[in-house]
């Protein structure tokens, strides 16, 4: 009996063990698996062709990924420049000023907002976002658009990414010890000062890590950046034009058409691509907010 | 002097108006999706398969995206359950603490950040690799990778919280780790480990980029894993890119299925968090 309870529990440490391990390790799985993927591509054509021609053109072999690449960056910097001050403005109220009935009442709010699933975010934006800027914001910047545009996806990913930058700066602002608040406080400050001088101070690499994070989020969303970006593969030049980013690229191209050479390792190196990008911030964000976390610890 | 006050009153406002935007942002989306959603929504919707023609506006409803999805995500948290609990019990009970669980913590918290379509785009590669064809299959295993480091990160985070002395009396009656992790640990984190599953079949029944190309779509309810299966999200993306009224309609009808699903599954998470809690050892 004695012998049976052990061995149950020596075979179960093992198998756990060894579960762990390859749960951890997926994620090298996936960048290997990638890479090898997008080798073919990336030994037949030099780096800076891919990453800076403009000419996307697979039946003829020609695959510039820059006007993507500037699609990817002009929605992500969109999304970034409304959703950052909004949600910083928030995150500030809600851990610094609101009583604990409004923190309540917001918090369970703001995960519903963090749990629609992206495709009816992208039929918001199609029903709302797009007619909003056909019909009012290109009269109004004299110029004619179909509103399926970077604005559009800009606002509609800003939404998307407020849940992840509040609650993470939430957290790294109540990281800040309550004694640094009361000695600002005590010698006069009001709060707004303390907040700014102490608080935001204390709390700046962690609220880095938020917004980073938060890019990190709006540059691989995918189907409503599809949805409502316009797809057009042109390098944008102002907000109101259509763009065509990486993740939509993928999703409109892959799995049709596997048969031009090329084609299909251009696409996976477009997904290796965004994967690099969103590790490198992910450890980033990840190696600052550890070093906060194991401060309270 | 007055100046401070000025100031303090200033940022307040814009403060409580960030908030008022975003809370509104939230309700602004729900109340859209209602208004626009309702109208085309009847019982035809929730019970019938598409019948010819229904791409045009004809008769049927979307059960076979429903069921689909609910076989997807269904299938996906079954399996990321098989996975994630053990591994959240080895991080907490047997290894505890060290650089290869700080490592697992790191490499699970990174994995969440990695965008649904490159989980597609990795899904569909390994599927060519294996010649497999777009099925029932290949989207849960797609759907699992997506969704387990979130159940694991979120089971992590209740086990966690399970107090030290609770294993170490179990430890003292002589129980093996086995029987601390599965009988004293697992039951004691119960509610918060059922959030887990919950809030991780929640995000596999939203997503649409990560099925896209692996699980395929078809008007039929798959009677076999090797089928190809429809979803919710990717069933309201072909309908809006229809030109028809009828068809965007049904489109509305069905992101508006698709919300309620996830408002339901957020709102009984909660419900269980807090009735279960009652049970729990503090």
């Amino acid at each position: 009996m004695a012998v049976n309870r052990r061995l149950k529990d020596v075979l179960s440490r093992r198998a756990m063990f060894i579960l762990t391990i390859l749960s951890a390790l997926v994620i090298v799985l996936i960048i290997v698996g990638l890479y090898l993927k997008a080798r073919p591509i990336l030994g037949s054509k030099p780096l800076g062709e891919l990453l800076f021609s403009t000419r996307w053109r697979p039946l003829k072999g020609q695959f510039g990924f820059f006007p993507f690449i500037m699609g990817t960056l002009w929605v992500t910097g969109v999304a970034v420049f409304i959703a950052v001050p909004l949600s910083l403005l928030s995150s500030v109220y809600l851990s610094e000023y609101a009583s604990t009935r409004i923190r309540r009442l917001v918090s369970p709010l703001i995960d519903i907002l963090a749990g629609i699933p992206s495709v009816v975010y992208g039929v918001w934006g199609i029903l709302v976002v797009v007619p909003l800027i056909k019909d009012h914001i290109a009269p109004l910047a004299k110029t004619f658009s179909t509103g399926y545009s970077i604005l559009a996806a800009g606002i509609v990913l800003a939404i998307m990414i407020f849940p992840v930058i509040i609650n993470v700066s939430v957290e790294v602002f109540r990281s800040v010890p309550d004694e640094l608040r009361d000695a600002s406080l005590a010698l006069g400050a009001t709060r707004w000062q303390t907040v700014k001088r102490v608080v935001l101070r204390k709390a700046l690499p962690g609220v880095i890590a938020a917004v980073v994070l938060g890019i990190s989020r709006a540059f691989g969303e995918t189907m409503a950046v599809l949805m409502v970006a316009g797809n057009v593969a042109r390098v944008p030049h102002s907000v109101l034009d259509p763009a065509y980013p990486l993740p939509a690229l993928i999703a409109n191209n892959y799995g049709e058409m596997l048969t031009i050479p090329l084609y299909d390792s251009a696409l996976l190196l477009a997904a290796f691509i965004l994967m690099l990008v969103v590790l490198l911030f992910n450890v980033l964000s990840r190696l600052i907010l550890n070093r906060i976390e194991r401060g309270i610890r | 002097m007055d100046r401070r006050r000025v100031e303090e009153k200033f940022f307040l406002v814009l403060m409580v108006g960030a908030t008022v935007v975003i809370v509104s942002s939230l309700i602004l989306i729900l109340v859209q999706v209602l208004l626009k959603g309702l109208p085309a929504l009847n019982l035809a919707m929730i019970t019938q398969t598409p019948k010819g023609g229904f791409y045009l506006g004809k008769e049927g409803g979307i059960l076979n995206a429903i069921v689909g999805s609910l076989y997807l995500a269904g299938g996906a948290t079954l399996l990321s359950v098989l996975l994630s609990l053990p591994v959240a019990l080895y991080l907490n009970v047997y290894a505890r603490s060290g650089t290869f669980v700080t490592f697992c913590r790191f490499s699970f918290d990174v994995l969440c950040g990695v965008p649904s379509i490159v989980f597609g785009a990795f899904g569909l590669a390994i599927m060519l690799f294996l010649k497999m064809r777009a099925s029932l299959l290949a989207g849960i295993i797609t759907i699992a990778l997506l969704i387990f480091p979130i159940m694991i990160r979120a089971m992590d985070e209740v086990i966690r919280m399970v107090p030290r002395e609770l294993v170490d009396a179990s430890d003292a009656l002589g129980a093996t780790r086995l029987e601390t992790s599965f009988r004293v640990v697992a039951r004691q984190a119960l509610p918060g480990i059922l959030t887990a599953v919950l809030i991780a079949f929640g995000r596999g029944i939203g997503d649409a980029a990560s099925v896209l190309f692996t699980a395929g779509f078809t008007d039929y309810i798959p009677d076999s894993l090797l089928r190809p299966a429809a979803s919710l999200p990717l069933a309201i993306f072909f309908q809006l890119g229809s030109p028809l009224n009828e068809v965007k309609d049904r489109a509305y009808a069905s992101a508006l299925i698709l919300t309620i699903i996830i408002l339901a599954i957020s709102l009984i998470a909660r419900w269980i968090s807090k009735k279960f809690a009652a049970h729990v050892i503090k």
